[in-house]
């Protein structure tokens, strides 16, 4: 008989899990980057704000109450699992450690990014709470386009990343989040079976884009709005 | 020995330890007249002559075939399970690519479910308890079938037959940050998943192994691929896909 209980505390399960809630927070990643560059539009941030405006009001509000929920949910179950796989059980199956341990090399996909997921993933963690606090909780000043009245998140944004010590942690910790999609992304299709011979060069090349394109997207728009954006321009 | 110069000298750098429950630590050996051509083991032979003449202790470590078949043998050495720039097995490793006054580290595989019984020699018993949980076929299939009567497709039968080269010898284990067992084991799914006469049971048997292999204590698979690397049979990690499929359709579709 199967259960449940055996499944999620099975190898396989967790990795299941972790891998399902892995693929979720990437596909939230990506959309939050394409709504993000609309930073890049040079109109004092009206794109910006009235896409944040966008979100907030779909279903009266209710829509990115559920959607926080869950990403809430994803974020726990992705963390509980892996860390139970990467410190919990991997303590327990090697108690006495190496004295001398050298990367096998050849066919192992054994790098920085994929033996670091358990300290990128803590620090993105870290970094989420507090970037939360620091956008979505801020004292919003008020904006009005076309006789719309909204919080002005922009210029929040704008104040932050024109202080370079936040700007610099910002870029530091998006090179982090780079670094574990770097692993994580192809690791989430084989933790699934979704795998082969044939597709593993595919999958670790497109996790290696992924890791990139997100991690210098995301690093790239601190750096946009220290140098380009005008403060208080509206 | 002979009083020779020939050959090289290598400093070993040995993981001693009385019995299993007891602390172990490196003792450092060095072993004169080494040549190019001997293989690893040998060099231990070489040692432990030595160490016998001197009334010590020798060093004990497995080995049978010596050919790369069995799957006895198995070190840690310089860091890399079954040696460094692997794809053989320990009594395979020649000395030809060490120095001469090379420091050389040698550890047993560590991993919890592997406890040392004796210096180098661990205990590989879990691999056989988790073979026994299903890793066989048990129903009677009569006698060996003639050539080609149950088709089977040419990519199927390569790769069960690429499967079935593993040898047990636990160098994955031994090589994988997080200790897991998941290549042979799920080497041992595909094997039988890929063919017809493992059919009727696969989903039994996917669910059974690898819940022995977690009740045996080895760590999660995080895909870091060490695995494959080390392998002397050079065992895909597709496999492991391979075996998470199984475990899900077992999951998901009942075990029986």
């Amino acid at each position: 008989m199967t259960s449940i209980a055996t499944f999620a505390g099975s190898s396989v399960g967790k990795k299941v899990f972790v891998a399902v809630t892995g693929l979720m927070l990437f596909g939230f990643v990506v959309v939050h980057l394409l709504g993000n560059l609309t930073l890049l539009i040079p109109d004092g941030g009206k794109a910006f704000n009235e896409y944040a405006h966008f979100l907030e009001s779909l279903l009266h509000g209710w829509l990115i109450i559920a959607f926080e929920v869950c990403l809430v949910a994803m974020f726990l179950v992705h963390a509980i699992f892996a860390i139970t796989v990467a410190l919990v059980d991997k303590q327990k199956a090697r108690p006495q450690k190496y004295s001398l341990v050298r990367a096998a090399g050849g066919k192992s996909h054994k790098t920085l990014a994929s033996r670091s997921m358990i300290l990128t993933g803590p620090v993105i963690l870290i970094f989420v709470v507090l970037h939360v606090k620091m956008f979505k909780f801020a004292d919003h000043p008020l904006v009005t386009y076309h006789g719309t009245e909204m919080k002005d998140l922009y210029s929040v944004v704008v104040d932050a990343f024109k202080t370079p010590w936040i700007a610099i942690a910002y870029m530091v910790v998006m090179a982090l989040l780079g670094t574990h999609l770097w692993h994580g992304v192809w690791s989430a299709f084989q933790s699934l079976g979704w795998n082969s011979d044939r597709h593993v060069t595919f999958l670790t090349r497109l996790s290696v884009v992924a890791g990139v394109v997100l991690g210098v997207g995301f690093l790239g728009l601190p750096p946009y709005v220290y140098f380009f954006a005008a403060t208080g321009g509206h | 020995m002979a009083e020779t110069t020939s050959g090289k000298s290598i400093h070993l750098r040995i993981w001693r330890q009385k019995r299993g429950e007891q602390k172990g630590r490196f003792e450092n050996y060095t072993v004169k007249n080494v040549l190019d051509e001997m293989s690893f083991l040998e060099v231990l032979d070489l040692l432990n002559e030595d160490l016998a003449r001197q009334g010590q202790e020798p060093v004990e470590f497995d080995s049978d075939c010596r050919e790369g078949i069995c799957g006895t043998c198995g070190l840690v050495i310089k860091g890399v399970a079954h040696g460094p720039g692997s794809g053989c097995t320990t009594c395979e490793i020649r000395m030809r690519p060490f120095r001469d006054g090379e420091t050389v580290t040698v550890e047993p595989f560590r991993a919890g479910p592997f406890p040392v019984i004796k210096d180098l020699v661990v205990d590989r018993t879990p691999f056989d308890r988790i073979q026994q949980a299903g890793g066989f076929v048990a129903a009677n299939v009569g006698s060996a079938p003639d050539g080609n009567a149950v088709p089977i497709p040419k990519e199927d039968a390569d790769k069960a037959m690429d499967a079935a080269s593993c040898i047990g010898c636990g160098a994955c284990v031994a090589a994988c940050p997080n200790g897991s067992a998941s290549l042979f084991v799920s080497a041992k799914i595909a094997q039988l998943a890929r063919l017809p006469q493992g059919e009727p049971e696969r989903k039994r048997r996917a669910w059974a192994m690898v819940n022995q292999m977690d009740a045996e204590g080895f760590g999660d698979c995080s895909n870091h691929g060490e695995c494959e690397a080390v392998c002397p049979k050079a065992i895909s990690i597709e496999n492991i896909a391979v075996m998470r499929r199984e475990y899900l359709k077992a999951f998901i579709g009942g075990s029986d």
